[in-house]
């Protein structure tokens, strides 16, 4: 199963321009709304058409501007499950299920949404029109609807969107399970940083209709190749640097030096480095730890940082700190901060009514550098 | 006995040719519609125009245009004369007179009722492998429905009225082309003021029940869907 996708597309306020390959494993597109996402899902589906690109699923050209090829949507075999599921409210959900197997012969068509109805966990609803299903149910419709056609590819816009809190982790959990036993190139669109993580294997960062990043997961999470990436993926504390060895910066607005894990990337003559780590991964050192070991064995990059201020938030707290060299208090001032960390209440409770300032730890490996 | 069956005779003209002209109009105002939503081109604002000229041309202009058009030396006449069929002056002229002349209150509402119907379902049907008029017979219109329907109640009413047009292609024959409206123009003509009161009367009410008609067909639609979404609390 591979997709390759490369495709220009003028837009009102941008060009977009996106380059990737997707396989069987599913991938995240990931960005801020208005980046290109829903358009490029588009564009695969051939409900737009590019200005320029190709667009290959299996073999089968799709779109190829320069040989003049532009399938038209009802035979590219690509199904799109739509941010508000677009069922047909005329239609019970089997009307619904078999509108696209009108070309089978009937027994085939039945057998077809007999097997999708309990894969899906439909029993019982194929009666009912969409406005009288949950707002699950309706996406298991509109997802039993693109199946059961047995397209070549799979494309989800922002599909938990429209969901209520409560009815997302149930659905992601199925959509899930939808996706390790779908055979063809999964795409899933949204603006949820842990959605995306969660769904998807690969991850594709779109921003302003280019690529920021593309690759496994885990690497764009750990190793963001820009600042965009980082923010875009959810990184929230931020610093300038400047290189002082293949494994040691300095942090020019956290005003310390820290170690990294991670080789210092070289920069351009005028280029800027910055260094980023996210809010859960800054640790909060043991006072006895320090007092023990008499500081030889202290964590690499601690430093002392004072409370800014916290904000709760139901089951953690974030904690807004400031960094200083030791013994130098901050001046009583703006509110401003350098570090905010994630705790969960438990060890909030803990932190608490320990004098200040309290010594905080980056560990290297959790440090990322970027160029600019 | 003769008297009272030939004295309702206008009624069930009117009622016939209404019938048939909303039949012809809503075919015509439909494939216009939906003809017109696909292509946007330069001359479109052009097309609406022709489209939309029977509603506000005088009645007598378009009877005229007719005229020239089915009479004996009209092109569309000359052809079918070749057939043997003459339209002018005979029940059918009545038709074709309401069936343009209310054609476009058809196209507007068609057309708008086309346009209401949300995008995202005519791409779903396309992703699921729909041919265009698959789509447009299985969704669009029946999506549309309820719009195509008020349009063809309007249209339907508009042929029920219709004088002007009808009287210049059709004439007054009694029994064969003579409608309420004329039936009415002719009473008063002739001094009969019982006759066309009875004719005013009968035209009033089949109009307001019409009207009702229509204004009970939006509304028990729109506020059925608000039953609806109170029983669902939304």
């Amino acid at each position: 199963m591979s997709l390759e996708v490369q495709i220009e597309m003028r837009l009102p306020d941008y060009t977009l321009s996106a380059a990737f390959r997707a396989g069987d494993a599913p991938l995240s597109i990931l960005g801020p709304s208005a980046a290109g996402k829903t358009m490029t899902l588009r564009a695969i589906a051939g409900l737009e058409r590019p200005s320029r690109g190709r667009v290959v699923l299996n073999g089968r050209i799709l779109f190829d501007s320069e040989q003049r090829i532009d399938i038209p949507a009802r035979h590219r075999r690509v199904a799109m499950l739509f941010q508000h599921y677009a069922l047909f409210p005329h239609m019970t959900a089997a009307a619904n299920i078999v509108f696209g197997l009108e070309d089978l012969p009937a027994t085939e068509r039945a057998a077809r949404l007999e097997r999708i109805v309990s894969q899906t966990h439909l029993d019982g609803l194929q009666n009912r029109y969409p406005r009288e299903l949950s707002g699950g149910e309706q996406q298991r419709v509109a997802l039993a609807r693109a199946l059961v056609t047995e397209p070549e590819a799979l494309l989800l816009d922002e599909p938990l969107s429209a969901l209520d809190t409560h009815l997302r982790a149930q659905i992601e959990y199925e959509l899930l399970r939808t996706f390790q036993l779908y055979r063809g190139a999964t795409l899933m669109v949204t603006h949820n940083v842990a959605e995306a993580y969660r769904l998807g294997t690969n991850l594709l960062v779109l921003s302003k209709g280019r690529i920021a990043a593309f690759g496994a997961k885990q690497e764009v999470f750990a190793r963001p190749a820009s600042l965009e990436v980082a923010r875009l993926t959810g990184c929230k504390n931020f610093s300038r640097a400047r290189a002082i060895g293949p494994h040691e910066i300095e942090a020019i607005d956290w005003a310390c030096r820290l170690q990294t894990a991670q080789e210092v990337p070289a920069v351009t003559v005028g280029g800027e480095l910055r260094a980023g780590i996210r809010a859960h991964h800054v640790l909060f050192v043991e006072p006895e730890a320090l007092s023990r070991s008499a500081g030889a064995a202290a964590p690499e990059n601690t430093f002392p940082a004072w409370l800014v201020r916290t904000s709760e938030t139901p089951f953690g707290v974030t904690i807004y700190l400031r960094l200083r060299a030791a013994g130098e208090a901050p001046a009583e001032t703006s509110g401003d901060y350098d570090l905010q960390v994630e705790v969960s209440q438990q060890d909030w409770r803990r932190i608490k009514d320990r004098p200040q300032p309290w010594q905080v730890s980056l560990p290297a490996d959790s440090v990322f550098v970027m160029g600019e | 006995m003769a008297v009272i069956s030939q004295d309702l005779s206008p009624l069930w003209i009117s009622l016939a040719t209404s019938a048939t002209a909303t039949l012809l109009t809503m075919i015509a105002g439909i494939s216009a519609a939906a003809w017109r939503q696909r292509r946007t081109g330069l001359l479109s604002p052009i097309v609406d125009a022709v489209f939309l000229l029977p509603l506000v041309l005088p009645p007598t202009v378009v009877g005229f245009a007719l005229l020239l058009l089915f009479g004996r030396n009209g092109p569309l006449g000359k052809l079918l004369l070749r057939f043997g069929a003459t339209v002018v002056f005979s029940w059918p002229a009545t038709v074709i007179a309401a069936a343009v002349v209310s054609f476009p209150l058809m196209y507007l509402t068609s057309r708008a009722a086309l346009d209401q119907v949300d995008s995202h379902f005519l791409q779903a049907a396309r992703t699921l492998g729909a041919t265009e008029w698959r789509i447009f017979r299985r969704v669009a219109l029946p999506l549309a429905w309820p719009g195509v329907l008020a349009g063809a109640i309007l249209s339907f009413a508009r042929a029920m009225g219709e004088f002007g047009a009808t009287l210049m292609v059709a004439g007054n024959i009694p029994g064969r082309t003579e409608t309420i409206p004329i039936a009415i123009y002719f009473a008063v003509e002739a001094d009969d003021m019982r006759a066309a009161v009875r004719w005013s009367v009968i035209e009033l009410g089949l109009s307001f029940v019409l009207l009702a008609a229509l204004y009970y067909w939006t509304h028990a639609a729109s506020s059925g869907r608000a039953r609806w979404a109170a029983r669902r609390g939304l």
